[in-house]
This record gives structure tokens, sequence and C-alpha cells, in this order.
């Protein structure tokens, strides 16, 4: 390429022939090679890097990515009724505005008197979480639901000393593999499932009688279950466990919260789960983002493995007050190592500010409102989709904003019946038949506060026509 | 070499700006969401009506009542008194790699087709997020010398954790599970130490030899049987890359070890050397650092787990394949370690990599390795003439060796000796020059008084010179004024804070209601 030898990369000042030869001197080389002289020539790579030719305009890059991400279909384009982890919510604008500022955007390890602010809105987002879950204290976020869960559970183990976890068997199937994973060679030894009443989706709570032990842990339920069952024997569930010496942790997601009961309504130990709804686009599941908060107790505190922000008082006599986010360090895999509770790095922060200020924005008020209107939605949508014939609403529970519907009597598999909707320009429900096979042809239908009445409709025509 | 520099008279946004909870008005409101319509309200009623009551919540969350307009001003003001790198000069933060982050790329992300797609959505709609994924993937396999590529860990830690699940996965299929130890060293990331332990294996670390190397002597006395793996950061974050990494692979290959090099700090090395090259099994990159993606305020992030042949069946679900016609998410992997990550990773974090390398092309990502490392020897050339400043380990010789590439660790150590004023109280300074204060080290501080700037690429000639010329002032005033560091910073957007907090425990407050409650007692 004959450009090669004058190209002054915008992104690299110092590309700049004349400031490059001007520094070689200052550094006494002819050659930046003579820079690289500890790498074995046996381990230097000498070829051409087979990546693409540069493009090397801003245009001709936006011009590619906008072609190459045009062949996506959107959820602007097509009507979501996916939801089982990621949810389809309006995004306020303000939030978009507020974390795409550059000085949030591009900040990272400053300190508390250069960053005031990144260690105020971390606070901010720890005392909001903490209101609406209704728990005492949390930290910086973390990376997804299906972490807050697995930590959460590892934590349960540490404070009590035991080594078994009962979860629900309807468990969101990703966060039961997360937990797998994570868990071996862990302080938890057995994560066994406790069946589900399959009229209500409940959790058997025979079987929760049964499986709890001087040897459990904690209870995991998930609230509303991956199947959309609210799990209204939430405070009973906490009751056995708690007679028998065990945690309830409760994993939810986070927009319910202005109308379900809190996990700290409900005696949760700890308060795990998913505020990707808050504010936070989905990003084909790169939105994701979590949380996971405990009580008063201060050995409870004390087991929790991220980055805590603490408000600090001022130097002396000034009035007024500062942060740091490296409250209680000794916990951390920065200070201690191999000896940390678990490992500790770069987290969802920023996820964490669109929260806050999703949050601020809505309010008691709001946060009820939307609940709400989830509410009456998914609803309503359950009532048109249950008329059509063949199609069966499973679990007589109440839900939230997801509900399961069956197929079996359509004689068509959800594959076919997604197939056809997408044809129409619909996303239908996550297919439940592989990962939960006792349910037949089903699939979880998510409905929020996007969905308007007519779109409702649309889907259940569509569906008349798809299995008909 | 001395330049003239003018210092800055920054001073930092000071809002005194309240905590939220005393923004609340009673019956102001943010934003109103969507109600349901009359005919889905007459069809299903209430929330009352839907639910019983006993699961309905009673007591309103104790949120804070905010009007849009104040609410947007308090995030502002609070984003204002924030230095990110759009704003200041934060070379001083090593092994961070913070560089500029290209604005384009936030538009990117933005997309409909990028931000609002849901990742269940039928692989033939995702076709242009998975091409992007997998290009992407191509290019990281070119650059590592690696077989397969996972975007799913979204930090570099969690890229790590998953490489020694991946590391025990592979034992446990050979035969070999019995292993039980890993090694690292002192100058690797600590979560090099903590993922091992994290998944079960006991630690072992190696400390640096009289050069700065880890100890080559008690890395063979470490090596045995019961070794798993090595996890080891090259170059470390002394920023000396180890001549001798080939034979400390080799030599763990020899006992069935597998080797994983954590490559936070590869700047300097992209397009120069390839860990791959080197025989390692897996390495990981942060696409947060190196590769443009912005820190966020500490995440999002990604790290690009890449691993040879022999390891990629182990790698989570679900793997980006392409059958030459269309792109696929493939969860059908039995040998799979399983989840790692919601989903399938944080995708706009792998589009600003993506588009960071197409803007640069092979012999751009090859300018910003060499850019790097001259902007890293010009910068010690200014700081080892300043008073007090001591580069760890002596400095290397043109010619002979012991260059550093990227980074490096210095220490205050002679002027602490000699004035009392430790590299704490340097960082606190700095901020009253606009710079944002540095890194110091990871710990344990084995260098005494220890900070590790790392000027890459995109920082200019005079933003190293501005970095260097802050040092020399400070230096002068350890030596002339050391009064000045009792009440340091001067002008940041808040006065000193007392950190005692971080060493007293009961002092740590997390949350306003806990700080109201105590202010009140």
């Amino acid at each position: 390429m004959s450009r090669k030898e004058t190209i002054v990369y915008p992104y690299i000042p110092n590309s700049a022939p004349d400031v490059k030869k001007e520094m070689m001197a200052a550094v006494g080389i002819q050659e930046i090679d003579e820079l690289y002289i500890d790498i074995p020539e046996n381990l230097r790579y000498r070829k051409r890097l087979n990546v693409p030719e540069p493009l090397l305009s801003e245009y001709d890059l936006e011009a590619h990515v906008e072609e190459m991400l045009g062949k996506n279909k959107t959820c602007k384009e097509f009507l979501n009724f996916l939801g089982a982890g990621s949810y389809q919510h309006h995004v306020p604008a303000v939030c978009d505005t507020i974390i795409g500022r550059g000085e949030f955007l591009t900040a990272y390890a400053g300190g508390p008197h250069e960053d005031l602010g990144k260690g105020q809105v971390i606070f901010e987002y720890q005392s909001l979480i903490t209101q609406l879950v209704g728990m005492a204290n949390t930290g910086f976020p973390v990376y997804d639901a299906a972490q807050s869960g697995s930590t959460s559970i590892r934590m349960a183990a540490r404070i009590t000393g035991r080594s078994e976890i009962l979860v629900p068997a309807s468990i969101s199937p990703r966060q039961l593999g997360h937990m797998k994973n994570y868990c071996r060679h862990s302080e938890v030894k057995k994560i066994d499932r406790v069946r589900y009443d399959p009229a209500t989706g409940l959790m058997d709570l025979d079987d929760l009688k049964a499986k709890l032990s001087e040897e459990t842990a904690a209870v995991f339920i998930e609230n509303p279950s991956y199947l959309g069952v609210i799990e209204s024997q939430a405070g009973e569930i906490g009751d056995l466990a708690h007679a028998k010496g065990a945690f309830l942790i409760a994993s939810v997601n986070a927009i319910s919260l202005g109308i379900l009961q809190s996990p700290g309504d409900y005696g949760a130990d700890i308060a795990c789960g998913n505020t990707q709804p808050l504010g936070v686009h989905m990003s084909a599941g790169g939105g994701a983002t979590g949380f996971v908060a405990v009580g008063e107790n201060t050995d409870h505190v004390n087991e929790l493995p991220g980055m805590l922000v603490t408000i600090c008082d001022l130097a002396g006599e000034e009035e007024g007050f500062g942060f740091h986010h490296f409250a209680l360090p000794e916990r951390l895999s920065y200070m201690a190592r191999e000896h940390a509770r678990e490992y500790t790095g770069t987290n969802t922060a920023l996820f964490g500010i669109a929260n806050t200020v999703y949050l601020a924005l809505m309010g008691p008020r709001g946060m009820r409102d939307i609940g709400e209107t989830i509410l009456q939605k998914a609803h309503y949508a359950k009532k048109v989709l249950s008329e059509i014939p063949g199609v069966k609403v499973l679990f007589a529970a109440p839900h939230f904003n997801e509900f399961v519907l069956n197929f079996d009597d359509t004689g068509k598999t959800v594959a076919d019946i997604n197939k056809a909707l997408l044809d129409r320009k619909i996303f239908g429900g996550k297919d439940l038949t592989r990962d939960f096979p006792e349910l037949g042809r089903s699939a979880l239908y998510c409905v929020t506060e996007i969905h308007r009445k007519k779109d409702m409709d649309r889907l259940a025509s569509a569906l008349k026509e798809v299995i008909a | 070499m001395s330049t003239e520099v003018k210092l800055r008279k920054y001073h930092g946004h000071v809002w005194d700006e309240p905590l939220i909870d005393e923004l609340s008005t009673p019956g102001h409101r943010g934003l109103l969401p969507p109600e349901a319509e009359p005919e889905i309200k007459d069809a299903v009623g209430s929330a009352e009506a839907i639910l019983p009551k006993e699961i309905v919540r009673k007591t309103p969350a104790d949120l804070p009542e905010i009007s849009q307009p104040q609410v947007v001003r308090h995030f502002t003001r609070l984003s204002q008194m924030t230095l990110g790198c759009d704003v200041a000069n934060d070379l001083g933060s090593g092994t961070c790699t913070m560089k500029h982050n290209p604005k384009i790329h936030e538009r990117l992300c933005g997309l409909p087709q990028m931000a609002d797609v849901h990742p269940w959505q039928d692989e033939s709609t995702l076709q242009g997020t998975l091409e992007m994924v997998y290009g992407c993937r191509d290019y990281i396999k070119e650059i590592s010398g690696m077989d397969e590529v996972s975007f799913h860990p979204c930090s570099g830690g969690q890229a790590v954790f998953a490489a020694a699940c991946l590391m025990r996965a592979y034992h446990e299929a050979n035969g070999t599970g019995h292993k039980d130890q890993v090694i690292t060293t002192i100058f690797s990331h600590p979560v090099d130490a903590a993922c091992p332990a994290t998944v079960g294996y006991e630690v072992i670390t190696i400390m640096p030899g009289k050069d700065g190397y880890p100890d080559f002597e008690a890395f063979e006395a470490a090596l045995s049987d019961r070794t798993a793996g090595i996890f080891m950061t090259n170059p470390e974050d002394i920023g000396l890359y180890n001549p001798k990494i080939k034979e400390i692979v080799d030599l763990t290959h020899s006992k069935g070890g597998i080797c994983f090099t954590d490559q936070a700090n590869a700047n300097g090395i992209l397009g120069i050397a390839r860990a791959g090259d080197a025989g390692f099994d897996m390495c990981h990159f942060n696409l947060h650092k190196t590769f443009s993606s912005p820190h966020g305020c500490v995440g999002p992030g990604c790290g690009a787990l890449a691993v040879k042949e022999h390891l990629a069946r182990f790698l989570p679900t679900p793997v980006v394949t392409y059958d030459g016609k269309a792109y696929h998410l493939d969860y059908d992997r039995p040998d799979s370690l399983g989840v790692i990550r919601d989903f399938y990773g944080n995708l706009p974090v792998v589009l600003r990599a993506y588009a960071w390398i197409r803007t640069l092309g092979p012999d751009g990502l090859k300018a910003v390795a060499e850019t790097s490392v001259l902007n890293y020897n010009y910068l010690e050339k200014l700081l080892m003439e300043i008073p007090g400043v001591s580069i760890s380990y002596g400095l290397g010789k043109l010619g002979e060796g012991r260059i550093r590439l990227d980074q490096a660790r210095f220490s205050w150590e002679k002027m602490k000796e000699e004035t009392g004023i430790p590299t704490e109280a340097v960082a606190m300074r700095m901020t009253d020059f606009g710079l944002v204060n540095y890194w110091e080290s990871h710990h344990p501080h084995v260098i005494p008084d220890p900070f590790t700037p790392e000027p890459a690429e995109t920082y200019s000639k005079e933003d190293c010179e501005y970095f260097a010329a802050v040092m020399r002032q400070i230096a002068t005033e350890a030596y002339e004024t050391p009064e000045i560091f009792e009440n340091a910073p001067y002008s940041g957007s808040v006065p000193q804070v007392d950190l005692s907090p971080l060493e007293e425990y009961e002092k740590t407050i997390l949350s306003c209601k806990e700080y109201r409650r105590r202010k009140k007692k």
C-alpha cells in the first residue's frame, strides 16, 4: 500500500512523522525495533497481521457497520414477545443522555477528589436499589442476574458454613447452568431442585420440607419464577428455611418491585437479580446487569465480593462529604489475591448509573404505575390469547410480565409457530420445549408497558391464523 | 532533555451537590410511564383486582420524587465532577490502558440494530450481529495466534475465571483431574491468583528475582505433577517482556500443565508478538482497555478469551459458527463448561473492538503497539530526570536489554526517605494540576511507594511532557514546601476526604438512609 508510510492515524497523535522522529531521537533510537530487544527473535511476529485493510475514514467505517448490522431485524420493526431474562422496556431518553456523557462513559480508576461524581452516583445507586428491594446494603452492580444468583448462594454457604442449596425445578436454565459451573469445587457441594406444582407453577412446599435439612445453606427462589409465576409463598418458604437455620435468597426482576412485595418484605436474607429493565437497552443481551443486596448484619456485608462505595467525612473541620469506592478492601481480590471471597474485576457500573437515573425519574409513583401497567397488559394478553382454540395457559398462580402458553392441542411445534409468526414480523415467545420437556409444546411469552392493545390483538389474530 | 511546560491552573467543578434523597419534593414526577388503554383496564381491572392482596407491595419504595429537569441537572453535575479520559489526561493509570474511546463507536452502539435486539431472537434476524462477532473472532484469533475465541466473559476477571474453568474441564476430560495447583507471579494481576482459587485450586505465587523477572529457580521448584497450569501476565505490570517465557511454557507443558497468559498489558505487543506463538494454550484481551471500549466508571467490559484447538470444545455456549451461507448460535456442545454469562456477551463492547480493528487495519494495530512503547520510553527519559524518582529493578540499556514496553513501575522511595512524602500524597496532589491520580500498584506493594504510568498510543508527546512536568513540580514541592501536602488537593471537586472508613469498618456507610441515621445520632 503506497499510503502506508504517510498514514497519520487520527487516534494516534505521535504517528505524525516529524513528532515520531523527534521522540525517537530523544529516546536515542533509529528504529522502533530497538525497543523490542527483549522479545526473543523466535517469538517475534514478523508477518503482517492478516486482518482487513483499514477503513481509514470515519464515514467508510460507519457505512460498513451500518450495512452489516442492517442485516438484523430489530424489536422496533418487529413486534417482540420474548423475555426470559432480557426485557424490552422503554428506555428513558434521560438515561441514555446521562450514561452517554463522556465524563461517566470514559472514567475508570480516578480517586475520590477528582472523581467525586463517580463515587456519589454509585453511592446513590446503592441507596436507591436497597430502597427498591427492601434490603439495607448493596455495592457496585454485578455482571448479570446469573452471576448475582451464583454469588448469592456461595455467600450463603460461607456465612452458614453449610454446603447445600435448594432451587426451584422451574429455575432459569441459564441460571442453573451458571450456578453449576460457578460453584464446582466451592463451598457449595450440592444444588438440589425442589418440585413445582404443575397446576400452579408454585414451589411444592411438601417437597421443600422433605429436602430441607441441617445441611441446607439456602433456599433460592426466583420471583417471579422463570416460568412467570409470582411466588406468593415466599414468606412461608422463608419461614421454613429459617426454621432449619437456612437462608432465603430471592432473585427478582427489579421492575416488578413497585407493585410486588420486595424481598425485604418477605424476609429474604439475600436479594439478587436483574436490573437491566431499569433503563438499559437489551443489546442482544449485552445490557445484562444485576445486583446482590444483604441486610444490616456486617458479617453478611463482609461476604459481598464486589466493590462497595462508602460515604466519608471530609478531613479536618470541613463540612460536607466525599466518597471512596474501596470500602472493606480486605474482602477483595485486589488486596487478598487468592484469599479473597471470590474474584473481583470490572463490573457493569455504567448500567448501574442508568438504573439510578431510572429510579430517580420514576420515583415511588412511577415504579408503582409501571408495575401496574405491565401487570394489566400481560393479563390482557393472556386473556385474549387463551381464547384462541388450541391455546392453553399453563399455571393458575398470578404472574407478572410473563406467562406460559401451551400449544399441544394445535398439533404444531413451537418452532413452527414461531417461524410463521416471524413471517408476520412477530417474535413469538421463548420456546421451552427443550428446557422443560414436561411442559410439552410450550412457550414463554413476555408483555411489558411497551405493548399496546393493538399489538396484543395483532398477536392474537396472527396466532389464530398460524394455528388454524 | 528539559521541556518548558506551562502547568495548568486547574479547578474541578464544585457543585456542592446534595445527596439525591434531599432533592425529593412530594408529588414531583420525572417520567410518566404508559398506561394501559381503558379497554384493557375494563377487561382485567386494577392491580388489586388481579393479584391477591398479600403479594402487592404495601409500602411504596422510599425513592425520591424529583422532576425531570432536576434529575438531569443532578446527574449532569455529578458527571461534571468526574474526570473521564474525554476530559482529563489519565496516562498515570497504568495497567488500565486508558486510551481515547472513539465517538463514532457510541453512535454505532446506539443504532437500533445493536441496542434494540433481543438475545433470543431467531438467529436469522441476528445475522448482522453474528457476522460482527464472527469477524471480531477472526481478528482476535490472528492477533493472539490462537484457534478459537469467546466473547462471553464481560470483564478481564471473568475471562481469567473462564480460563480457570476451561483448564479444570480439560484436566477432568484427560484423566489429570488430580492436579490441584496453579502457579502465578506477584506482578501478574490479582485475578490471576483469585480466579484459579475461586474454582478450587491452590495457588503458588512466584516472587521476582533481582532482575524483576519471576524467579526462574523458584518457578522450577514450584512445578510438579500437581501443577494444573500457570496463570501469568506477560509483559508483567513492571513492563518487562519475559525473555524466558517460552522456557516457562515448555517446562509447564512437560509436566502436563496448561498455560494461560493474561494480556492486560498487551498494548505494546499487538502485531509484534503473539501468545500463541510462545506456546500458550490460552490468553485474554480486555476489549475495554486495549481495544478502545470505554471503561464506563468500571464497566461494562469484555474479556475476549482466545484458546488453542484442544481447549475449544470446552468454551461456554453458545458459540457463533458460520456454514458458508449463514451464521448460527451453536448450543449443542456436549463438552462445554456451560454458562459463564447470561446470553452471549457484552456485544456493544465487542462492536467497539470490531470497529477499532477495522479502522486501524494491520499497520495501524502495529502502530498502536510501537507508539505506545515509544511514548513510554520517551516518558521514562523525562521521569528519570526528576529528583527522588527511581525505576523498579533498574534501567534497561539500549542494545543490551531490559527495555520496558508500554509501562513500568516507578518508585518515590528515595523522595519519601528524604522528605517523608509518600506516593499516596503525590497522587492526591496531582488533582490540583488537572490530572487523574495515578495508579500506584496492585497489592501487595512489592516496590515501595510505587506508581505505574502507561502512556498508551492516544496520548500526545505534550501529554507525556505535561505528566512529567507535574511529577517534577510535585517532587520540588516535596523537597521545598512539604507542608503543601497536608491539605492537598486544593482544587478538586471536594476538599481532602477523610479516608479512615477504609481502615475502620464501623465507619463504612453504604446508603443515604444509613448516613441520615448516623447523622441523627
